[in-house]
């Protein structure tokens, strides 16, 4: 088992109902993990919400987490993602300043070297949409720093597993849990 | 049928078998409470008005378990629900399956700052198994429904309901479903179905169980340790009992553990730990297995987790997967209710015997207890032993007592020691036991309470006093906060702050103005006596026994250190 903190991602299936995000929360602040980012939405089922969370922790950590989150009786189940075996995607809005046609001309060769989209054009400013992994957004965050970046937001890194498994699938971890769901 | 919901209430803890609820009445709950006149429900459950919120909480939870049974108790909103909730994170800290039912503002003043308004079930979210605002008369019965399978199924804990006013004024349809059915019927089906969660409990592994017995046969000096999972498994006793004879191995005990195996039992050790014996604290440290079922390892008892048990190959059997590696790193676990594992497990465990490891685990002397003019600790409570015939049920607040009751009592069966071991709360004891002693009309009901703890929730003689409910108040009466004293005197220089109670109140007068017999006794003659006539009258008491104050529980280990390192011998 690994000691040192490290990002993991998880993925939580939950019911989608009020205080069903309090309740997922709680369970870092309590243990005193801070959230390096949390997104969440409706699935295909809209009785069931999917929230992506990343923290920083070490193996042990990890483990004790994912054990009280599968306790709520509102989460369904929970995954940890994988770097490896994962896809993460984020999306991250930037507000630069864009004020002669020069510099908004060099920050869409910009935007297009990323496959950027450019989604808002005022006089003085340009939005770019920008969808990636943080280094992704990391590296444009650093090129549109010299322009001027106005604002940003990210939606919060959102994962899925690769191939055709699913969160829902049985495995051998779900197995011994849900022996031990004690719970109910 | 059509009916009020506040009628569905009360249908549906019908439907559970519920015959006792705990609780105060207000102006949120008034529908709740209008029905047990309007329909006569007063005849069908009984109904016991406490001084206090807080004294119906853990009396609910003192009913819930010295009997198994679901305890339940009604609350009105805003400061109703806020004064359960020492006894809600009582009852969760101890697994007790209580249901509290509380009733908020109508829904159209939520979130106003109206009157008496909290957000209880916000407030609750950690301290419950789960909670639920109901806002929805339709799925009112549903909801009571499922709270009382999460109560009392898997690890049991508390559960609240919190409704809004109007909804317990507005009609639903109502049809009686007997509990059996429950599963297959609403909320309840579609959580089974979804499979995320299970009413039955789980098959232990097969190849789990294999395992602890390969480990058992290769152990030279295993190590039993019990908690208060083998209490909570119903029927997990006498499971345990004999793997643990068929093991014939030394036992220690979690206080949450007491009554597992008999006090006297020549296989028993003692309580392990902060406080525990010298015998089973020494074997922890010393054994090669470690059996742990239905125990967490709490700081209490594993006061160093790095050391607890550091030779030894620690196996965890419990119900919760969440408490598996949360305190102390195991080397195998079995997931499962403790007395289905218990009896897999004694189907293939062929007889041991370790003579060599129990002579030494055995050969610890303990501290000698004393014997002269004064009252002491252990005086008082080998004489409601020896008069109860070791059968009573013994409640206890949080504290010197507390520890001495663990230490002095013999308890020979589950449920018989109600005691908060996990929250340690101070003025548990006296709901608990009047809780206690209405679950159990034919056994008697001896708080053992300290001058600190009885004071805190004392009003509730007058409850016990009403209801004719002769629980027996013990009060050891050392003028001081005991345990708190007992620290300042070992690690704070003797500089005892805050922590003198020499002041009133008279206890056996203040018991004569609720209306209840009074005593106060100084020897253990003078103690015998009264508590013979106590017992024998049929009615409460209360018996203020004066200890030492400089009486303290032996032995003992501070906090974050092993526990072999004892402070005090």
């Amino acid at each position: 088992m690994k000691t040192e903190h490290t990002r993991h991602t998880l993925s939580v299936l939950v019911e989608n109902a009020a205080g069903v995000l309090s309740q997922v929360s709680r369970l870092f602040s309590r243990k005193g993990y801070n959230i390096e980012s949390l997104a969440v939405g409706t699935t295909d089922d809209p009785s069931t919400s999917r929230i992506t969370i990343e923290v920083m922790g070490d193996d042990a950590m990890m483990e004790q987490l994912m054990n009280q989150l599968r306790k709520q009786f509102s989460v369904y189940s929970v995954q940890e993602l994988k770097p490896e075996r994962s896809i993460r995607r984020e999306l991250v809005m930037f507000k630069v300043k864009a004020e002669t046609a020069d510099v908004r001309n060099e920050i869409i060769q910009v935007a297009n070297i990323f496959r950027a989209s450019i989604i808002d054009v005022s006089i003085k400013s340009l939005t770019i949409a920008l969808i990636g992994d943080e280094s992704k957004a990391e590296a444009m965050q650093n090129l549109l720093a010299s322009f001027g970046i106005l604002e940003l937001v990210r939606t919060g890194m959102v994962a899925l597993e690769r191939g055709a498994y699913t969160i829902s699938d049985e495995r051998k971890e779900t197995t011994e849990f849900n022996l031990g769901k004690s719970v109910l | 049928m059509k009916m009020k919901c506040a009628q569905i209430i009360m249908e549906c803890l019908l439907e559970q078998g519920v015959d006792t609820v705990f609780g105060y009445p207000g102006g949120t709950i008034l529908n709740v409470y209008d029905e047990m006149e309007l329909h006569g429900y007063k005849n069908k459950i009984r109904h016991i008005l406490t001084a206090h919120e807080q004294g119906a909480s853990h009396a609910a939870d003192g009913y819930a378990r010295s009997t198994g049974k679901v305890g339940v108790c009604f609350a009105t909103s805003g400061p109703g629900a806020t004064n359960l909730t020492t006894g809600i994170a009582t009852a969760y800290m101890d697994s007790s399956p209580v249901v509290f039912i509380t009733c908020n503002v109508s829904e159209n003043l939520i979130g106003k700052d109206s009157f008496q308004e909290v957000d209880i079930t916000g407030i609750t979210m950690p301290i419950t198994k789960c909670n639920y605002l109901v806002k929805d008369p339709d799925q009112l019965a549903d909801v009571i429904r499922e709270a009382f399978a999460i109560a009392r199924s898997g690890r049991p804990g508390p559960v609240l309901i919190d409704i809004a006013k109007n909804v317990t004024a507005a009609t639903a349809d109502y049809e009686y479903l007997p509990v059996e059915q429950h599963a297959a019927h609403g909320r309840l089906a579609a959580m089974l179905r979804r499979s995320s969660h299970d009413l039955k409990t789980p098959e232990p592994d097969a190849g789990d169980i294999q395992r602890l017995l390969d480990m058992i046969a290769e152990a030279r000096k295993p190590l039993v340790l019990v908690g208060g999972g083998v209490i909570r498994s119903r029927g997990a006793v006498p499971e345990f009992r004999r793997f643990v004879e068929t093991l014939n191995a030394p036992v220690a005990s979690t206080i949450m553990g007491g009554g597992a195996l008999p006090g006297d039992h020549p296989l028993f050790t003692g309580m392990i730990g902060m406080h525990g014996s010298h015998a089973s604290n020494l074997a922890s440290s010393e054994c090669d297995l470690l059996i742990a079922v239905g125990c967490r390892f709490s700081d209490r008892v594993a006061t160093d987790p790095e050391t607890f048990a550091k030779q030894a190959k620690v196996v965890q059997i419990d119900i919760d997967r969440s408490e598996i590696d949360k305190n102390v790193k195991t080397h195998h676990h079995i997931i499962g209710d403790a007395r289905q594992v218990l009896e897999q497990l004694n189907k293939s465990l062929p007889a041991h015997d370790y003579p060599q490891w129990k002579k030494w685990v055995f050969s610890h002397e303990e501290v000698p207890l004393k014997k002269d003019d004064i009252l002491h600790p252990h005086e008082v409570l080998e004489t409601i032993q020896d008069l109860t015939d070791g059968k009573a049920i013994i409640a206890t607040d949080v504290g010197q007592h507390q520890m001495w009751s663990a230490q002095y009592y013999h308890f020979s069966r589950p449920g018989q020691l109600i005691t908060s071991g996990g929250f340690g709360s101070m003025g548990f004891g006296m709901g608990a036991a009047m809780g206690a002693k209405l679950g159990n009309p034919d056994v008697p009901v001896v708080l053992c309470t300290g001058d600190g703890g009885f004071r805190m929730n004392c009003n509730e003689l007058a409850t016990i006093q009403y209801y004719h409910i002769p629980v027996i108040v013990v009060i050891f009466n050392n003028r001081t906060l005991g345990m708190v004293r007992q620290w300042q005197h070992l690690i704070y220089g003797e500089r005892y702050s805050q922590t003198d109670l020499d002041r009133g109140p008279d206890f056996p007068k203040l018991a004569r103005a609720y209306g209840i017999q009074g005593a106060q006794a100084d020897t253990q003659p003078e103690f015998r006596e009264i508590l013979k006539k106590a017992l024998d009258s049929g009615e409460p008491w209360v018996i203020e026994c004066a200890i030492d104050k400089d009486a303290m529980v032996h032995p003992m280990v501070s906090a974050g250190t092993p526990v072999t390192d004892f402070l005090l011998d």
